[in-house]
């Protein structure tokens, strides 16, 4: 053989084959059915809130990076899940100065700033939300008006004389608000998502599908759903034994289905950058998740609680993962 | 109790069907064989011939030194050439003795003498085995005749024949189990001679159901014999998962297999104690696996140690593809190499040539913390944090965060979606650490 120059390199000398964009596309994947049925439901708004905000968040990342002098990474579609879940995360009736304002602050002040992919401690999509939600509350939480456009809304509430859908008086509660007042919930209604809400948590169903998609391809595991959503329903159970009013079904299905919980407990809290890495820190996160939102549903001024739960849950990711490094093989007994 | 598996690993693609169904052959010798005096753990061999001295085939030419170290043993018989540096897989020159084949193969006395173990008491046993050089044939190269002098062999309950060669493209342990399984059983029993108290276990993975029904037949009546079936998963070969998934007892990195009652032998290590004690003759050859998609003919051989690499892909029909990459042993664990020039040492398990290098050109993207590292980490270690703590010089904290219990299978760096080479950082670390530790 002539002297061809061989590679060298350190072990091991095959890689699998997922990158950050596969995983990433995957979570594009897992989000269609939540995207469609959010379409279907709120009309061709939502469509175009859904694309402002990806749109914004996928140039502020290029321009940002094109102004740092720094390596693109806009292919890694890290920024495309985030619009996607920004999108999902606001009614549909918002002015689309909303997405616009939402994706920059999402992708600059919380993600770019901090260093970029991986080093954002909150989630982009939910801080943004929740920056939104304080300097706009009223925009941010007028579910009403759409229920005009979107085919669901139709067939859910009928139509009124003068085209507007209205329940029990109350133009544009969420189901969740309305379970929160006492009322009986909706659980079928609530479980396909043909009710108020944001664009893309209404349905519990699409949701679901969305997330047995991920569980499926090993995108996330199990643990923080289950504990998230588990401990939620526990802490509901428990509160209401202490307040006397015995367990009551609807009202735990009302909160299951209602506001943010599922996409939250799927999509936002298994975010892999601001949840824990270890085993046993997975569930941590996700009984401390569920605890919280309980307190905020339960006790807070509004019917929803996931998003700051799952913020001020980011916030404890360093310190769960110190207290719960695994015991290596072998050291389990062993100090 | 059996649990046939571990927590963690990886399923890589297997490679295997290039060279699986191909029988072993035998490779003659060229002119001039090379044995490097490390070809184990532990310290060098010494020469006990001169340049000039004639050798015999079997004949001892470099003397173990002190307790863990291991003969070399002259596979074929000529006139020693030189005695000087040669390249070998580690990429660096190694004292190497060198010899003139003169294609002879005169061999020393009493070679190839059919003898009855049974005869035999454990110290004796023990004695052939180290005389005869015996080593890990499935790539650490760790003496066989110090696992076999435990410091309380009352406690060694268990004796397992490692056949998971869970590393992709092997087919030399495979080979061997369908083709030498009486062989291998004998060698088994030989083992079993020496410590009265312990049972045979010979761990199959279940990617090899011929073999397995091929040995299970065999041992029907053996009482004392058994073949367990181990779910395929990369690296369910490693000591430490094997010995786990065969008795569900867990060792640490700072403990021996003989802490839980184990002795643990590759495939192809005990059949060369077979052919030690009960045929005479000591290890001078071994199986080696040829192949990868750079290769013309994927092979399985039998080869004398001390021959060049080079010899090995001319037999196996030469390159059909620019090779980019060569690689000693197996991708996960392998060596890379820059030349084949390099002599067969008695660890050398296979010989990878693959047209295109998987690494090469990967450029390693930010970490998004997805955990599908510590995930695989059949030690269940955090390799995220390791990998942290290692690009930052920070050994205090690697080592805190358990990392010297890596024994670096790389299924971490196999899994990452990031493609960061955090199983090469930690080599580094450890070695560092490791060398500090020597020094205190």
């Amino acid at each position: 053989m002539d002297k061809k120059l061989l590679n060298i390199s350190s072990s091991p000398h095959i890689r699998g084959e997922e990158t950050t964009s596969s995983i990433m596309l995957d979570v594009v994947i897992a989000l269609i059915p939540a995207g469609l049925f959010g379409i279907y439901n709120f009309g061709i708004n939502a469509l175009l809130i859904m694309l402002v905000s990806v749109v914004t968040c996928v140039l502020t990342e290029y321009f940002y990076e094109k102004a740092m002098h720094k390596p693109l990474t806009t292919h890694d579609c890290s920024a495309l899940v985030t619009g996607l879940l920004l999108a999902f995360n606001l009614p549909s009736t918002v002015p689309l100065w909303i997405p616009v304002l939402g994706g920059v602050f999402a992708i600059l002040v919380v993600k770019m700033l901090f260093g970029g992919i991986g080093q954002n401690f909150m989630n982009p999509a939910l801080a943004a939300r929740c920056f939104l939600l304080i300097s706009f509350g009223k925009i941010m939480t007028d579910f009403g008006i759409a229920a005009k456009d979107g085919v669901g809304a139709k067939l859910m509430y009928g139509m009124s004389s003068n085209g507007y859908a209205m329940v029990d008086g109350v133009s544009g509660a969420t189901p969740l608000a309305q379970v929160k007042a006492g009322q009986t919930a909706h659980v079928m209604n609530m479980f396909l998502g043909t009710h108020a809400g944001t664009i893309g948590e209404v349905s519990a169903a699409a949701i679901i599908a969305g997330g047995v998609y991920l569980l499926v391809r090993r995108v996330i595991s199990i643990r923080i759903p289950a504990a998230y959503i588990g401990s939620f329903l526990v802490f509901l159970v428990i509160v209401n034994l202490i307040k006397g009013d015995g367990v009551n079904v609807n009202y735990l299905l009302g909160n299951l289905f209602g506001g943010g919980l599922l996409l939250g407990a799927f999509f936002m809290a298994t975010d892999y950058v601001t949840s824990p890495v270890t085993p046993s820190g997975k569930i941590v996160f996700g009984i401390i998740l569920g605890v919280v939102t309980g307190i905020f549903r339960v006790f807070g001024n509004s019917a929803e609680g996931v998003s700051f739960a799952i913020i001020f849950g980011n916030m404890l990711v360093p310190v769960i993962e110190k207290y719960t490094i695994p015991k290596p093989f072998g050291r389990e007994l062993v100090k | 109790m059996m649990i046939g598996t571990f927590k963690g690993g990886i399923h890589p693609d297997d490679g295997k069907a290039l060279s699986k169904s191909k029988p072993i052959t035998l490779l003659e010798a060229g002119n001039e064989l090379v044995f490097p005096v490390s070809q184990h753990i532990g310290a060098p061999a010494t020469p006990i011939v001169a340049v000039g001295d004639s050798v015999l085939v079997g004949q001892i030419i470099a003397q173990a030194t002190g307790f863990v170290s291991a003969n070399v043993v002259s596979s074929v018989s000529g006139k020693v050439k030189a005695i000087e540096g040669r390249l070998t897989v580690s990429g660096s020159k190694v004292m190497s003795i060198v010899v003139e084949n003169d294609k002879r193969y005169e061999t020393v006395k009493g070679f190839g003498n059919a003898r009855d173990y049974t005869k035999l008491t454990a110290d004796e046993i023990r004695d052939i085995v180290k005389e005869a050089g015996i080593v890990g044939m499935g790539g650490a190269g760790f003496p066989t005749h110090v696992k076999l002098a435990p410091k309380d062999p009352e406690k060694i309950d268990t004796i397992i024949v490692n056949g998971a060669e869970c590393e992709p493209y092997l087919t030399s342990d495979y080979r061997v189990m369908k083709e030498a399984p009486q062989k291998l059983i004998s060698g088994l029993k030989v083992m079993l001679s020496m410590f009265p108290s312990a049972k045979g276990f010979i761990g199959v993975e279940d990617n090899k159901p011929d073999c397995i029904r091929i040995l299970a037949k065999m041992v029907e009546n053996e009482k004392n014999i058994e073949v367990v079936s181990l779910k395929t998963k990369y690296p369910q070969g490693a000591e430490r998962q094997l010995i786990y998934a065969v008795t569900g007892r867990k060792i640490n990195a700072s403990m021996l297999p003989a802490d839980a009652g184990c002795i643990v032998d590759n495939v192809d290590t005990v059949v060369s104690i077979h052919n030690a004690v009960c045929e005479s003759t000591p290890l001078i050859r071994r199986i080696i696996t040829v192949t990868g998609d750079a290769i013309c003919d994927p092979r399985n051989f039998e080869v004398r140690t001390g021959v060049p690499y080079s010899l090995l892909i001319e037999s196996a029909g030469g390159f059909k593809k620019e090779p980019a990459k060569l690689i000693s042993g197996g991708p996960m664990m392998g060596n890379a190499i820059y030349d084949i020039d390099i002599p067969v040492t008695k660890n050398s398990s296979a010989l990878l040539a693959l047209s295109k290098d998987e690494v090469a050109g990967l450029e390693p993207s930010a970490c998004i913390r997805c955990g599908k590292c510590v995930t695989a980490c059949p030690s269940g270690l955090v390799p995220v944090k390791m990998y942290e703590y290692s690009t930052h010089f920070d050994e205090e904290a690697f080592e805190k965060i358990n990392g010297m219990e890596c024994y670096e299978c790389g299924c971490c760096t196999y899994v990452c979606p990031a493609k960061r080479p955090m199983t090469q950082a930690f080599r580094q670390t450890r070695r560092s650490i490791m060398a500090k530790r020597r020094k205190k």
